[in-house]
């Protein structure tokens, strides 16, 4: 386990959160079909394939993933490629929202190739606050900020007196009970806001993803190496 | 899941596949970045009109595209907008230097999107207006939602903003006839049956044999009442009188009266809808000086309709009157 966000982690966390996508495509669908138009687990599945195409473009011999080689515009550029990749693969309300978050998070990243725990918080902090803007969101609209800001805050918290790994276990479990949290709530924001009282008893499917994202990265941030390279 | 599709993740490409086969003396069709521009644009000189928005709409938007209506339509995956960088380059193809009028219907997801690309194009020396259209009445507008949705009024501004642009109107004009359009605009829906996503598989939503959706959208995002099945002028009159007092429209209107079909519900109901519609307003005393009938504005393969209408003056009757010739609607040439 590394102390530091490496650009190997980051790239195993996207991972993680591509496969996460995958096998809940169909979980994802039936919460939107629910209180909104049914898409959101295709949506997002396409868009992270997208995502790991690119990905597999930085592994090849030389790319910025070999551990050799200097990286080319560190983390920062990674997540900013994986912004625009998802701006204009997943369409949506969720392609705007998850690709500003990671563009965000990139420009805050800048062009360092490792992150402290505390500078990881700061960037997290910087691309939620870049959904709420985009989005105009506040906490209990019933959105997928209900989970990413309470992990924000949790990491935030705990960034400096737990292991990385912990500090990203504490995110997850948050943005869990941010999660489920928004299952009595009346959506304000979003197409289930249509239903007005009728969204209540649904868990919300942006939420949903957006922890498996924040899990993804208590599974996989913290690692060395990218969890299907050997000598993990 | 019975659809006429080979692959549901093929179905919108082959359909635009499809389009450019049919329509080539109209349309030019860029698949890859997915969208719709009519044969002779750029039209110098004249503001292009541009909309999109998921697909499953059709004929929205993309048979709305060619002479008198939309320069470009960016259709979506089904029920998803389309994306910043596809409005873009639709933007770029059809700018004919008197920049470009974006119709946007109120979805929080096409308004991001739509938004972004905005920010694209003045980045890039493009002048561009939007106008988001929110006329659905059967959603609340209060600070605690995303807003009224953006549903038949969409077509009425797409038609009338084509022909304020073809007379080579300036931007702004253009973009307040869109605006006065959508201000004097008020629909509603029902829905008799779900709809069935094709990447999903299965109908959005379950509805008894004797159900109905009163308030649907048109992305089979549930209603928000469901009630018991009733005789066709019963719906129409809890659909009209909902659009009616809203705006609201009152005795001496003229009213442009527009009968939507959801997809999947055939003209003869669509003309006993219209029957109900024409004698209630009668009543009111609203006239009916123009109308249109038909599936416009769908939501794939839902049974059930909209009524929207339209407050008509001198202005929007002569632009509503004016040449089109586009695959949805073609009248005048």
């Amino acid at each position: 386990m590394s102390e530091i966000v490496t650009q190997e982690g980051v790239i195993a966390w996207l991972r993680a959160f591509a496969a996460a996508v995958a096998e809940n495509r169909a979980y994802l669908t039936d919460l939107d079909a629910a209180i909104g138009d049914a898409d959101h687990g295709s949506n997002m599945d396409r868009g992270m394939k997208a995502v790991v195409g690119k990905l597999d473009g930085l592994d090849e011999p030389g790319g910025a993933g070999e551990p050799c080689q200097p990286s080319r515009g560190g983390i920062g550029a990674l997540l900013k490629t994986v912004g625009m990749t998802l701006v204009s693969t997943v369409g949506g309300a969720a392609g705007p929202l998850y690709g500003t978050l990671f563009l965000q998070m990139g420009s805050a990243a800048g062009e360092a190739a490792e992150l402290s725990p505390a500078q990881w918080a700061a960037v997290l902090e910087a691309g939620v606050k870049g959904v709420q803007a985009r989005g105009k969101a506040e906490l209990e609209d019933k959105t997928m900020v209900d989970a990413l800001l309470p992990a924000a805050e949790a990491l935030n918290a705990s960034s400096s007196g737990l292991s990385l790994a912990d500090a990203l276990r504490r995110a997850a479990e948050a943005a869990e009970r941010g999660m489920k949290a928004t299952i009595p709530l009346v959506a304000r924001k979003g197409r289930a806001s249509y239903l007005g009282e009728r969204s209540a008893g649904h868990q919300d499917p942006g939420a949903t993803s957006s922890w498996l994202l924040m899990e993804a990265a208590a599974e996989a941030l913290a690692l060395d190496a990218p969890l299907d390279r050997p000598g993990t | 899941m019975k659809k006429l599709i080979n692959r549901p993740e093929d179905a919108v490409k082959e359909e635009l596949e499809g389009i450019a086969a049919a329509h080539a003396d109209r349309l030019r069709v860029h698949t890859g970045l997915n969208y719709i521009v009519r044969a002779d644009a750029p039209v110098r000189g004249k503001v292009a009109i541009v909309s999109g928005g998921g697909s499953g709409h059709e004929p929205m938007h993309g048979g709305f595209v060619g002479m008198g209506m939309l320069d470009a339509a960016c259709p979506g995956e089904v029920f998803t907008s389309p994306t910043p960088d596809q409005m873009l380059d639709a933007a770029k193809a059809v700018n004919g230097g008197a920049g470009v009028l974006s119709i946007v219907k109120n979805y929080t997801g096409d308004v991001m999107n739509f938004e972004m690309a905005a920010e694209l194009a003045r980045g890039e020396g493009i002048e561009v207006e939007q106008v988001v259209i929110d006329d659905d009445v059967a959603v609340k507008d209060s600070l605690y939602t995303a807003g009224r949705r953006g549903v038949g009024a969409t077509v009425l501004a797409e038609k009338i903003c084509g022909a304020a642009a073809e007379q080579r109107r300036p931007l702004p004009d253009v973009a307040g006839v869109c605006r006065k359009v959508n201000a004097n605009a008020r629909s509603m829906g029902m829905a008799l049956t779900s709809c069935t996503v094709p990447m999903a598989g299965k109908p959005t939503f379950e509805l008894g044999a004797d159900e109905m959706e009163i308030g649907i959208g048109i992305h089979g995002e549930p209603g928000r009442e469901r009630r018991k099945l009733a005789p066709a002028h019963e719906i129409v009159e809890a659909l009209a009188t909902a659009v009616v007092e809203d705006l609201p429209f009152s005795c001496g209107d003229e009213v442009l009266a527009f009968v939507n079909g959801m997809g999947g519900t055939p003209l003869m109901e669509l003309y006993v809808v219209y029957n109900e519609l024409h004698k209630l307003l009668e009543g009111r005393g609203i006239a009916i000086t123009r109308n249109l009938i038909g599936s416009y504005i769908t939501s794939l393969d839902m049974a059930g309709c909209s009524i929207t209408l339209l407050r008509l003056d001198d202005e929007l009757t002569a632009l509503w009157d004016a040449p089109v010739n586009t695959t949805g609607l073609r009248w005048g040439v």
